[in-house]
């Protein structure tokens, strides 16, 4: 085994696929039919087996958290296991060759979409940024990237999905697709590459090409489960504490309480709700159980996206590492021109539902 | 041998650290293990995302960690 390995051996190739093949089945299958049993179980456990007395707030809280924990998890799973094998297919540097020298308009929209697709961590969006900006990615279409990587995940699309359907999954998706297309164009148009820093443009530009192997679908779905692992894990705590205030506003918190301060019509919510998301960060996964609950004691739709789209759009800790490439002005309009957009959606919102 | 990882503070390049440090002891060669966090120095290699395992100046991966196998093999 002197040289570097991978090609497996041919004839156990056969076995293996049917082998991966079985366990992806067995996986969908085990988590639909959990998800289908869960709410039943959950009824079950709480009144039948431990004798809640259903007129009690403690019981609607603890039977909340008993459904919606187990119920996000495995949606999780389930979505994050299609993603993470999706994402085999796309390279920050695929993706930069995609991007390069593409027209304004045309550019944003693909960066956005890709944006979606394109594995990306926040801590490494500076080598991105200036791959990107050094390799004639324009600056505003870099921005489209940027702003909706982090914010359209499939974390966020899971959560809304589970806990407040496909609609809002999908308003939520298009609405921070729109946001991110139209920042990016705003800021293309705004001609701020002076406010860059210099050494970013005089960086060396070459992209180490990896070199560029073909993976087999059973690397690809290895890579999916393992994503799962990864993500299921970094994630879990912030959803089990979102769930948990949630379950607590959702058992105790009178209905409409919100109303008057969250409501259709506190027009200043919006703003409020956008300034304090600002510099909050959590991920989707704790932010989005809370929301919920929010939205059922009467808090507007608008205004609960608007303050989402605040949390996990922009974040401070995000702001801090991109100082490092941009000055403190580029900053400023780039928190300026998404905070305007999700104020428009959040008012949108509250006009339309 | 030369060992870099790319990385500027995430909680991955730690792990990244971590794994190639046990490789590199469990395959029992001489390597000098060293982080890199330097942003300037990190585009040099043309690494985009983080974090990433340079072997005497090759880079070996980029915006993953590597299983402690899949190290050694890259060692070897």
């Amino acid at each position: 085994m002197s040289e570097s390995c991978c090609i497996k051996p041919n004839k156990s190739n056969n076995s293996n696929n049917v082998y991966t093949i079985t366990k992806i089945l067995l996986f969908v299958i085990l988590s639909i039919f959990l998800l289908f049993k869960l709410e039943k179980f959950s009824n079950w456990l709480i009144y039948d087996v431990l004798k809640f007395d259903s007129s009690l707030r403690i019981s609607a809280a603890i039977q909340f958290f008993i459904f919606e924990t187990p119920k996000v998890l495995i949606l999780l799973a389930l979505i994050v296991f299609a993603v993470g094998i999706v994402r085999t297919f796309f390279t920050p540097e695929r993706t930069r060759k995609i991007l390069s020298g593409k027209k304004e308009f045309t550019g944003n929209v693909l960066a956005a979409l890709l944006g979606v697709v394109t594995p990306f961590c926040s801590c490494s969006a500076i080598p991105l940024f200036i791959g990107f900006v050094t390799t004639g990615v324009p600056l505003g279409v870099t921005f489209s990237f940027l702003i909706s990587a982090p914010m359209v995940n499939e974390v966020a699309l899971v959560l809304l999905f589970g806990l407040f359907g496909w609609k809002i999954a999908l308003l939520y998706m298009s609405t921070g697709l729109f946001i991110a297309i139209l920042s990016g164009w705003v800021i293309g148009k705004l001609k701020l590459e002076k406010y860059v820093e210099e050494w970013v443009y005089k960086s060396h530009a070459q992209s180490a090409v990896e070199k560029d192997k073909k993976l087999t679908w059973q690397e690809r779905v290895s890579i999916g489960f393992e994503s799962i692992k990864e993500i299921v894990y970094k994630v879990w705590p912030y959803l089990v504490a979102g769930i948990a205030i949630g379950s607590f506003v959702h058992g105790y918190v009178p209905e409409n309480y919100l109303a008057s301060i969250m409501g259709k019509n506190a027009f200043w919510s919006v703003p409020i709700a956008v300034l304090i998301g600002i510099p909050l960060y959590s991920n989707a996964a704790g932010i989005i159980p809370i929301v919920q609950s929010l939205l059922e004691k009467g808090a507007a739709l608008g205004t609960v996206l608007a303050f989402m789209m605040a949390v996990i759009g922009l974040s401070l800790p995000e702001m801090v590492i991109l100082r490092k490439v941009l000055k403190l002005r580029l900053i400023l309009i780039f928190i300026g021109v998404v905070g305007f957009g999700i104020l428009i959606v959040g008012y949108i919102f509250n006009l339309v539902f | 041998m030369k060992i870099e990882i790319l990385g500027m503070g995430c909680p991955k390049c730690k792990k990244l650290y971590d794994a190639v440090k046990l490789a590199v002891k469990e395959l029992n060669v001489e390597a000098e293990v060293t982080k890199v966090e330097d942003i300037t120095k990190i585009t040099d290699y043309g690494v985009w995302s983080t974090p990433a395992l340079i072997i005497d100046g090759e880079v070996k991966s980029m915006g993953k960690v590597p299983s402690v196998e899949e190290i050694k093999q890259m060692l070897k």
